[in-house]
């Protein structure tokens, strides 16, 4: 039997509400934080736990918090703005588990001393706004938010923000400009880290839903339980969303590194295989900024190292399955023509590589590509990501556009004869 | 269409005195602007700049880089259908295309009667009920052409009028807080916390 951590509340119908959370050990960890841990305690625990970040880079948490410049004023912004293709994990927890997010956000304001809290929701998560509003409103009225929160010398406010739509604002510094009214466009570093200068200038922390939504247990059952989950780098558990072409596609929280791919996808609690008589062509690992995983890739174990190794990333943990009654042509045009799309269009490799490649496979898999368009995309590719290799060099502003060729040099790469077939043939033979 | 009603101005204050500053509330208020218009207009957006003290060059500015804030008026129900990878696998355009007969609209059409206007959208975080779609941003799917028309009808009769409010409200629940700790008392304690 997995540890639960974050999901443990999610088996339950009424998972999102007070009395269930109260039932279920909500509010243990707030209270145990601020009635008897000092902010750096707290920090500590989550420093020893090796909480790695998990909205899609992995940065270790703790060590986030340790970079936080000294200053009078600091904020915490939570990161809610899940838009990676293929993950739903999020809009999992604000929904069926509002007020652990609240709780975890509270401890994570305590531990960083934090002026105010903000939680940045992707605009799309009617529910989940309303849900976390809900809770925050809970929250407020009995006394776990506020003014001397139970009773303690520490005092902080949560407000919630929705987005608007728009995939950029995950980048923390688009966030953040977001969150000063303005157009969503990444920050140019230096500075690299809103820790630094972030919010009004001032130092900040940005923190995903996930990670926080894992300190309420932390705290309860110390870091040094969380870091005995899993192995290594990877500690604790992660909630992986699974889809594409599985029986059973769905979130399932796992603890790091004691399952594989083909334990996720194939298992009986898990995925349960494919559909009858279809087999599978690729995976991606970790979203779709990822490179694809193959089938000689399915024993490689859920971790975020383990995953490194073998030229990918665990990113946003989410795991999505192509068999073969798909057409990996397409599959690259779809991923590529929603980079092209979501561009903010401040850096030239990115905005004109981005609609490059978009245009380019979508002629292919409309059967009009010519053999030299294989080169063309791969020489592309090159200008946005020099040398197309993993992890991928930067010649832009931000992490979108060296995300853009990992799927078009996996399709190309790999499947290069399905690509020959539609030119050869001038229709997609999957259609 | 209009500045904000003393209502809805009385809600706009109210989020601009959270923030620490003002600008902060402009997405809010511009969300705002749509629950009461059904979309951002060139009024509001002057009304916006005001309360949040930018120019309503800038609100525009801002309005205009965003997906959800709609700049021109759209249907009671905005459908986005998802196309990207996880629903496209599980057949999204199938379902899209069946979307546009249904309506009798091409993406990004309004319906004649104002009732709905169809939208392809990217990842939506719905996946594991793919191929997913939402209803001014509340989830619908696993669906497939049956299912679809289905939904489409039961918009049409009302029956969804609790679980879908008209486009432009997000949000149903409002914030119930003590007014904001002021920063300076914030940055007194905080002070403190240090020496």
């Amino acid at each position: 039997m997995t540890e639960r951590i974050v999901g443990a509340r999610l088996g339950y119908e009424d998972s999102e509400t007070l009395s269930r959370f109260l039932a279920t050990g909500g509010d243990q960890g707030l209270r145990r934080a601020v009635l008897e841990m000092r902010p750096e305690e707290v920090a500590d625990e989550v420093t020893t736990a090796n909480l790695l970040g998990r909205g899609g880079a992995g940065f270790e948490a703790g060590r986030k918090w340790s970079m936080l410049r000294k200053a009078p004023r600091r904020y915490l912004v939570i990161n809610g703005d899940e838009s990676e293709p293929a993950t739903f994990k999020d809009h999992l927890l604000v929904e069926r588990d509002p007020h652990q997010l609240v709780e975890g956000a509270t401890i994570a304001a305590y531990a960083i001393g934090a002026s105010l809290v903000v939680i940045y929701l992707r605009g799309e998560f009617a529910l989940g706004l309303e849900r976390v509003q809900q809770a925050i409103n809970e929250a407020y009225a009995r006394n776990a938010l506020g003014r001397s929160i139970f009773g303690s010398s520490f005092s902080v406010d949560i407000l919630l923000q929705p987005g608007a739509g728009a995939y950029i604002c995950g980048e923390e510094t688009s966030l953040i400009e977001s969150l000063e009214g303005k157009r969503g466009f990444p920050r140019i570093k230096p500075p690299y880290f809103p820790a630094v200068i972030g919010l009004y200038g001032e130092p900040t922390i940005v923190n995903n839903v996930e990670t926080v939504s894992n300190l309420p247990w932390i705290v309860q059952h110390g870091g040094a339980a969380f870091k005995a989950l899993g192995e290594g780098r990877s500690t604790g558990t992660r909630l992986f969303a699974l889809s594409g072409q599985v029986q059973r596609p769905g979130p399932y929280e796992v603890e790091m590194t004691k399952i594989t791919f083909r334990d996720l996808i194939y298992g009986k609690e898990y995925g349960q295989g494919l559909h009858p008589d279809r087999s599978l062509i690729a995976f991606i690992p970790g979203g779709v900024s990822a490179p694809w995983f193959f089938p000689e890739n399915l024993d490689i174990p859920l971790g975020q190292d383990e995953v490194a190794k073998a030229g990918s990333m665990l990113g946003s943990g989410s795991v999505i399955v192509m068999d073969d009654t798909s057409c990996p042509v397409r599959s690259a045009w779809r991923i590529a023509r929603f980079f092209a799309r979501e561009s903010c269009g401040q850096c030239t490799p990115c905005r004109e590589g981005g609609a490059w490649i978009d245009k380019i496979l979508r002629r292919i898999e409309e059967g009009e590509g010519r053999e030299a368009d294989l080169d063309l995309l791969l020489d592309l590719c090159d200008n946005i990501s020099p040398g197309i290799k993993w992890p991928p060099a930067q010649t832009t502003i931000c992490v979108l556009g060296p995300s853009i060729p990992p799927s078009v040099s996996a399709a190309v790469n790999h499947f290069r004869d399905d690509f020959l077939v539609h030119i050869k043939e001038g229709r997609c033979p999957h259609a | 269409m209009a500045r904000f009603s003393d209502d809805m101005l009385s809600r706009a204050k109210e989020l601009v005195s959270l923030y620490p500053d003002p600008r902060s509330a402009t997405i809010p208020l511009c969300h705002l602007a749509q629950e009461q218009d059904g979309y951002v207009s060139d009024e509001a957006m002057a009304h916006i700049a005001e309360l949040v003290g930018s120019s309503a060059a800038e609100v525009q500015g801002t309005a205009s880089f965003y997906d959800m804030l709609k700049l021109e008026p759209v249907g009671r129900y905005v459908i986005g259908v998802c196309t990207n990878i996880a629903c496209m696998l599980r057949g999204a355009y199938e379902v899209l295309e069946d979307a546009e007969k249904v309506l009798g609209i091409p993406v990004g059409g309004t319906t004649e009667d104002g009732l709905f206007t169809l939208e392809e959208v990217e990842c939506i975080a719905h996946c594991d009920h793919a191929p997913a779609a939402q209803v001014n941003y509340r989830y619908f799917g696993p669906l497939d052409d049956e299912s679809f028309r289905s939904l489409i009808a039961r918009l049409r009769d009302g029956e969804l009028d609790d679980e879908v409010p008209p486009h432009g409200t997000l949000i149903r629940v409002r914030r119930e807080a003590p007014p904001a700790i002021p920063m300076t008392e914030i940055d007194r304690e905080r002070a403190g916390d240090q020496e």
